[in-house]
């Protein structure tokens, strides 16, 4: 395991940094050295990507505070014009070493307002001897916004002319972001998944004060045997952990079970897990009603999930105007006439046959149709006269 | 062209105008007002018993949702420090409303919700829909500006706040609204403890912020997304409820949201009624009371419920439908006057005008009933008005009577019917009542297998339907059901009678030991034949002769109740019949309509001189009607110069023959001109269309066209 060294920062922080971010030791000393020293420039944008919940903004985040780096921190989301998120930028800069109250925010609408400002902030901070860290959580976003957003922030460095390193999230490759022209190009740091051990391992980490540390690790064991084959997120399957151990506690505050007696508990949980598996985590029933259930240890049968109320009523001509549309997007003009006809004439048996070797057309996908093929079938399969009323043509648009 | 109804606006109307118009068109507008007055408390009484109606449907799925909005931030109320807290990560709660199909129905359920829980949850809601939300941006501005807006409401606008709220308006975003969320619940704290506490003790310390997504379905997926992500970044700090509109089936979440979303919710599902059964009160509740005079005809409910059930599932379009019956009723009929309550019926019949008293002469019903009549007196009902008078308001009192005692009369035969096998005469009330309605029900086929099916009811359910039936009637306020219960009880005394008797007679297991002695095969089949015999033609048992007496009682007591309305004299005045009229109004055929204009100008325009027979062109017709028709005996294509010379042929026809035949060659500019015109506005209704086929030529786009 590589222990974090670095010259500039306490041994003591480290370490406590380490005990922080577990199975990331690698990325965290990368991006150490990376950083370099508080004064030195920094590479001028960073990129790191990874699948969800892979502890990318975490570790940003936990990085940059237990060290005591500055930094704003913004989640691209919920910044969804450019100028929310410059603006939410600034704020955070004057708020970032709050010695005074944040003074109204100033409008800020194009990029180059953005960097006049910022460079005023950072002087008014007396930030310029360091390095200013922006973390833009979930940067896919950005690609969405104007086209100079994303380039400007890859040189951001450049353009103010000060220390300042911006670091992208995502969850994508840096390919898919790539503008056409005159980019620079960010250092890519890939984040991969945590692995089944590292899961185990962090998990197992918090566990709660009234029992001990094995044996909620062997909980999670069992857990991570159920659930791992469906959903490897970190964050739901803590979540699913903090739902189910109750249940696996019961034996031993019955008293029937001990903590060491692996197997009876395992007994006692797995059914209920699989029952978990079809319930809770496709959320068809949401997780106070399974809190709830277990409190009383009903039966989930009387608790419909979302999926048991398909069936819909409709109107009776919407019925039938819908059982038109469908037959008329998925039939061949040509047998119109054969099915809704009374008297049409015979198929040749040959023909018929032919039929059964074309792909289904089901498969094809929907076809269009006229409006008045529509109505003409939908008056032929409704068995009673069906006045052509306003109600029926508003239906249809 | 096609009329689609708009109830607001036709409120609209009848507010503005005055009762002078409302009789504009009939002859004698001497009642008019007195009608109009009428007719506005009864529909306002209408109106608050729907209202009150539709309250208590709601009251259920109300109260549901009140207890999981308080039970879902109970967390954030105590601020608790748990382990299972702290690890498990926040979802927002939210609550999937299944609301039916019809989606007219659901503004008032909303409205009805968002006061609802103003009043006891919390005054922070905002309620969004889909059309004002195209965007993330203008959702989130949406949302801002009402629960920013609702919080001056509650501060009962202090100007400084109204300033710094149209400071924030400017940055949408959620970390302002967080900022507001967290002064508005200081300040509400502080104030609180003083004074206030008694007033708002209904809200909590921190009521939860609720986003109500009327129409989650035509949200757009992106919007949704987004929203969900950023709320539960900051659910911490702000306790979001969403409740998510779906009139479909709650599957829809999981096809617009994907699992990396809906996982941040906490989806609970609550059902609303259907509407079917809120129709079934509604009517239960409108129609089938004597508490107002107003009734509807057989056919014009049939209309109002085809639409129902046949187009859209609307309770609010049923009762808009009824509102415009009250109104056509009270516009059409000027003997709607005396359509008033029994109180003052007496005194709206004596102010009766002579021209009033001719109109009550005229009506169909009365007639008949004069020629019942001795002719003595039929010359006084026909010449002298106070006789008239006095006989009319007994006849409406009659008819009043009527309507009770046939309400509960059709809930007793509703109890015998509802349960058979196949349902015969339907299994909800309202067809019962249509039936009923339409013609003497005891002459259809129906009624007859529903009475053979009766026959063969066993007997606790023919014991719990008659207590069942007892109960009606003593609730009924009818005064000559005394008898009726009398019997009914007795009835219900002899099962039990029968009961006890049944169990001290055991003749046939006495016959079956018997049987058991007797070893011989051929006595043995000899017996078994002769108990056969025995049993075929026995006499009915004591039960199935008393089962015959009840369903002979019952049959006797619906002859007697349940004659249709209009085999009443005077039913004109209380019941609304001319389901033509309604069905014009709320199921319009606009092709139909169109069809008819162009064929037949007459039905439309009322001019003697445009009346002529099927299948001639006269000229006299607008021009767009004879080119209509024209056109109508044309193919695919159709060649414009031959339309146009027909058409002058046409045109020409009955005017001077001499000049026609001058200028046969060259048309003439003014046709030419007309012929154009009617051309053009005949593309406008979209019956032809320019063709690129053939320049000088239209293409047909109805009835066989491309």
């Amino acid at each position: 395991m590589p222990n974090l060294e670095h010259p500039a920062y306490p041994a003591a922080a480290l370490l406590h940094l380490e005990s922080l971010v577990p199975c990331r030791e690698s990325q965290v000393s990368l991006l150490l050295s990376i950083f370099g020293e508080r004064q030195q420039f920094s590479f001028p944008s960073i990129f790191i990507y990874g699948h969800t919940s892979s502890g990318k903004t975490y570790v940003m985040q936990t990085l940059l505070n237990t060290l005591q780096l500055p930094h704003v921190f913004v989640n691209c989301v919920e910044c969804f014009t450019s100028r929310l998120l410059l603006e939410e930028i600034l704020i955070q800069l004057q708020s970032c070493s709050s010695e005074t109250e944040p003074t109204s925010p100033v409008p800020c609408d194009t990029f180059n307002d953005f960097v006049r400002l910022f460079k005023q902030a950072l002087v008014s901070r007396e930030l310029q001897h360091q390095t200013l860290y922006i973390v833009l959580d979930r940067a896919e976003q950005l690609r969405e916004m104007e086209a100079n957003i994303l380039p400007a922030f890859l040189r951001l460095q450049e353009l103010t002319d000060s220390n300042v390193t911006v670091v992208l999230l995502s969850e994508i490759v840096w390919e898919l972001f790539r503008p056409n022209v005159g980019c620079f190009d960010p250092l890519t740091l890939y984040f991969p998944d945590y692995s089944i051990g590292h899961l185990q391992k962090i998990l197992s980490q918090n566990h709660p004060p009234e029992y001990t540390a094995d044996f909620y690790a062997a909980y999670i064991n069992i857990l991570l045997g159920v659930f791992y084959m469906v959903c490897r997120d970190l964050k739901e399957l803590r979540h699913l952990a903090v739902l189910n151990f109750s249940k696996y506690c019961e034996p031993v505050v019955r008293g029937e079970a001990n903590e060491r007696d692996t197997r009876k508990l395992w007994k006692n949980i797995e059914p209920h897990l699989k029952k978990a598996m079809q319930t809770v985590y496709l959320r068809e029933i949401s997780s106070s009603q399974w809190e709830r259930l277990q409190r009383d240890d009903g039966e989930p049968g009387q608790l419909k999930g979302l999926s048991a109320h398909t069936h819909v009523e409709l109107p009776y001509y919407s019925k039938f105007l819908l059982i038109a549309a469908y037959l008329a997007s998925y039939n061949p003009v040509r047998t119109d006439k054969r099915f809704f006809l009374k008297h049409h004439g015979k198929i040749k048996k040959s023909n018929f046959m032919k039929k059964h070797e074309k792909t289904s057309n089901h498969l094809l996908g929907p076809k269009p149709f006229p409006l008045d093929r529509l109505l003409a079938i939908l008056y032929s399969i409704v068995d009673k006269r069906v006045a052509p009323t306003a109600n029926i043509f508003s239906q249809v648009s | 062209g096609c009329f689609v109804f708009k109830p607001s606006a036709k409120k609209r109307k009848l507010s503005q105008r005055t009762a002078h118009d409302f009789g504009i068109r009939n002859d004698n507008s001497e009642d008019t007002e007195l009608r109009f007055v009428t007719c506005q408390s009864l529909w306002n009484q209408i109106k608050s018993e729907t209202e009150k109606v539709q309250e208590d449907l709601n009251k259920q799925l109300l109260d549901n949702l009140v207890s999981f909005l308080s039970r879902s931030h109970f967390e954030f109320q105590e601020k608790t420090t748990e382990w299972t807290c702290r690890m498990k990560f926040r979802e927002i709660p939210t609550a999937a409303l299944v609301l039916g199909v019809n989606v007219t129905d659901h503004d008032l359920t909303f409205r009805s919700l968002s006061d609802f829980l103003q009043n006891n949850i919390t005054p922070y809601i905002a309620l969004l829909e889909a059309k004002d939300c195209p965007g993330i941006k203008n959702l989130m501005q949406k949302l801002m500006g009402q629960l920013m807006n609702c919080y001056i409401d509650v501060d009962s606008l202090e100007d400084e706040d109204y300033v710094q709220v149209s400071q924030n308006r400017i940055r949408c975003s959620m970390s302002s609204l967080i900022k507001w969320y967290e002064s508005v619940t200081k300040k509400t704290d502080s104030e609180m403890p003083s004074k206030k506490r008694t007033s708002s003790s209904t809200h909590w310390q921190s009521p939860p912020v609720i986003v109500i997504f009327k129409d989650m379905e035509s949200f757009t997926t992106k919007v949704l997304q987004d929203f969900i992500v950023i709320s539960s970044q900051h659910i911490h700090e702000l306790p979001l409820v969403l409740i998510f509109g779906i009139a479909t089936s709650p599957m829809i979440i999981h096809r617009l949201l994907p699992h990396s979303v809906s996982s941040l919710l906490c989806i609970e599902l609550f059902q609303s009624l259907s509407c079917k059964d809120h129709l079934s009160t509604i009517i239960d509740k409108l129609l089938l009371t004597d508490q107002f005079p107003f009734k509807l005809g057989g056919k014009v409910l049939q209309v109002l419920i085809n639409i129902f059930l046949y187009h859209d599932f609307s309770v609010q379009n049923f009762i808009k439908g009824f509102q415009l019956c009250i109104v056509e009723h009270f516009y059409s009929q000027p003997l709607s006057v005396l359509c008033c309550p029994l109180v003052d019926l007496q005194r709206r019949v004596n102010s009766l005008s002579h021209d009033q008293c001719e109109n009550i002469r005229r009506l169909p019903s009365f007639r008949r009933y004069v020629e019942k009549q001795e002719s003595g007196k039929q010359v006084a009902l026909l010449t002298t008005d106070n006789f008239l008078k006095e006989e009319t308001q007994k006849l409406l009192e009659d008819l009043h009577v009527y309507h009770e005692n046939y309400v509960s009369v059709l809930r007793c035969l509703h109890v015998f019917t509802s349960s058979l096998p196949k349902y015969p005469l339907g299994k909800q009330i309202r067809e019962l009542h249509c039936a009923c309605l339409e013609n003497q029900v005891w002459e259809t086929e129906e009624y007859e297998s529903s009475l053979q099916l009766a026959r063969m009811l066993n007997k606790s359910d023919l014991v719990t339907m008659l207590q069942q039936c007892v109960e009606i009637l003593l609730s009924s306020s009818g005064k000559e059901f005394d008898k009726t219960v009398e019997r009914l009880k007795k009835f219900l005394t002899q099962f039990q009678n029968l009961e006890e008797a049944f169990q001290e007679q055991d003749v046939s297991v006495s016959s079956q030991k018997e049987l058991q002695k007797k070893t011989d095969l051929y006595h043995l089949q000899k017996t078994l034949l002769e108990l056969k015999e025995s049993r075929r033609s026995k006499k009915l048992t004591k039960f199935e002769m008393l089962r015959f007496e009840v369903v002979d009682y019952i049959d006797s007591l619906v002859r007697k109740y349940l004659v249709p309305a209009d085999h009443r004299t005077l039913h004109e005045i209380l019941y609304f019949n001319t389901a033509a009229v309604l069905r014009g109004h709320l199921n319009a055929a606009p092709r139909t309509a169109l069809h008819t204009a162009l064929n037949n100008p007459h039905w439309y325009l009322k001019n003697q001189a445009l009346k002529c027979d099927g299948g001639s062109i006269s000229n006299k017709a607008p021009d767009i009607c004879i080119v209509y028709k024209l056109h109508l005996e044309c193919g695919r294509l159709i060649n414009l110069v031959d339309w146009l010379e027909a058409f002058s042929t046409v045109v020409m026809a009955g005017e001077e023959p001499n000049a026609g035949t001058a200028s046969s060659d060259q048309v003439d500019d003014i046709i030419h001109a007309r012929f154009i015109r009617a051309v053009s506005e005949l593309e406008l209704l979209g019956f032809i269309k320019p063709s690129k086929q053939k320049t000088d030529h239209v293409a047909r786009l109805t009835w066989g066209g491309c």
